[in-house]
């Protein structure tokens, strides 16, 4: 006994390190899987408070290009408007979704794009009606997914994350792939696993695929800055360039698919049969 | 006493805060940052509290990791180099070291360059690690820490420099 006390006396400074390394990496282990990071995120009290307060002041400086986009979002918002008796187009524009799609506002005060697994907070939480999984986008493309929602926060794992995979297709011929970033430039993500039968063109439109809940069908993502096959030749691997600059994100728009639990109990129902 | 422990608790505020509202932000051709928020390790009271150095450092780190939703990372390579912190100390100032005679802000330059650079490479080259959790990353983890590395080493010598505390 004398001498377990002994030993626990003498290392005591290097088990104190063993096990803060050890809670240190259980954190950087949860972090690296999709929706694990249970206790360390910025949703909270806190660091929204801290965040907002910075971006009370970091605001002023993005002003211009806020508002440029807001015109150009309202001009292209009001040509449909007075268009909309001659034309039958019935192309999905970001707003307009009937009853399946609620769209909560929110204000973006914290964003990342120079990790490899980026985040994105949102100034709006579980009392604005958002919850985990539901998308964000802007008037140009898709931001992210929630992630972990706070009352008065929430936080938003970016298409800039590794962990990040979204249903995409090609927007002339509905042949779709999985959307992924491997780090480096913000304005390039990758399309993978898209059929070698796809007529991929350099310059051509990807938008997301209705495969998934969260997001409708047709919402912008880029256009193929280049492509290859790969070595397989089954596969091509495309690289978009974002419609987003996901370097200046203000206002975002949270999309709440409203027939999604009806759809993943059909689903699930559907499976469990089999 | 009282003094040092409120210094350092002053200099950890200001650290952090500097940290997440102006170093994190910068991102220096998309993606250097620098971290001069590891200056509280290295200035930490030289001493035989070494408990308490690898506890506050900890904290440091995941006070750093909660604003950037990093999980546990910067924690760890906080906690990693408050470890070798000694060892390092000792093997560039030998003998003083062993006196407690040392002090980082007011060391020869030479001898402050190499502690500094020592540090910081090693903190920056395990984050970077635990950043991209993949070892075939490993072009990209060096490239980063190099170049965030020296990016934070000119910063920290600047700031020793710069609010070092001079007697007369």
């Amino acid at each position: 006994m004398q001498q377990i006390v002994n030993f626990l006396i003498k290392y005591r400074n290097f088990l104190l390190f063993v096990f803060l390394l050890f809670l240190s990496l259980v954190f950087t282990i949860q972090s690296h899987s999709y929706h694990r990071s249970k206790f360390v995120n910025s949703a909270n009290f806190l660091s929204g408070g801290i965040f907002t307060g910075i971006d009370n002041i970091s605001t002023y400086f993005d002003l211009k290009t806020h508002n440029e986009q807001l015109v150009t979002e309202n001009s292209f918002l009001r040509q449909q408007l007075l268009n909309s008796r001659d034309s039958i187009s019935q192309e999905i524009d970001t707003t307009r979704f009937g009853n399946q799609f609620q769209i909560t506002t929110a204000k973006v005060i914290n964003n990342n794009y120079s990790h490899k697994d980026n985040f994105l907070t949102l100034k709006a939480g579980s009392q604005a009606g958002i919850k985990q999984d539901l998308g964000v986008i802007t008037s140009e493309g898709i931001v992210g997914i929630i992630d972990k929602v706070s009352p008065g926060y929430s936080t938003v794992v970016s298409i800039l994350n590794s962990n990040s995979q979204i249903n995409a297709k090609l927007k002339k011929s509905n042949h779709f792939g999985i959307l992924v970033w491997r780090g480096g430039d913000p304005n390039l993500v990758e399309l993978v696993d898209v059929q070698s039968k796809a007529p991929v063109k350099q310059g051509d439109t990807i938008v997301t695929g209705g495969k998934s809940t969260i997001f409708p069908e047709g919402i912008g993502i880029g256009t193929i800055a280049q492509f290859q096959l790969d070595p397989t030749e089954n596969f091509y691997s495309i690289k978009v360039k974002l419609f987003n600059d996901m370097t200046n994100v203000g206002h975002v728009y949270v999309i709440e698919n409203l027939d999604r639990e009806e759809i993943q109990t059909l689903e699930q129902e559907t499976q469990d049969e089999q | 006493m009282s003094n040092s422990i409120f210094r350092n608790i002053l200099r950890f505020v200001v650290l952090v805060l500097a940290q997440i509202t102006l170093f994190n932000n910068i991102k220096f051709f998309g993606y250097i940052n620098p971290y001069p928020y590891i200056l509280f390790v290295l200035l930490f009271p030289i001493g035989d509290n070494r408990a308490s150095l690898l506890f506050t450092s900890f904290l440091l780190g995941l006070s750093i990791d909660m604003f950037a939703n990093s999980g546990g990372m910067h924690a760890a390579a906080c906690l990693c180099v408050a470890y070798m912190r000694p060892w390092v100390l000792q093997s560039i100032f030998g003998i003083a070291y062993e006196y407690n005679a040392v002090k980082v802000s007011s060391a020869a330059y030479g001898e402050r360059l190499l502690f500094v650079s020592i540090m910081v490479f090693a903190h920056h080259l395990i984050l970077f690690s635990l950043e991209s959790f993949n070892f075939s990353d490993i072009i990209y983890i060096l490239k980063k820490t190099l170049f965030s590395g020296a990016f934070t080493l000119l910063l920290a010598m600047l700031f020793i420099t710069l609010f070092s505390y001079r007697r007369k």
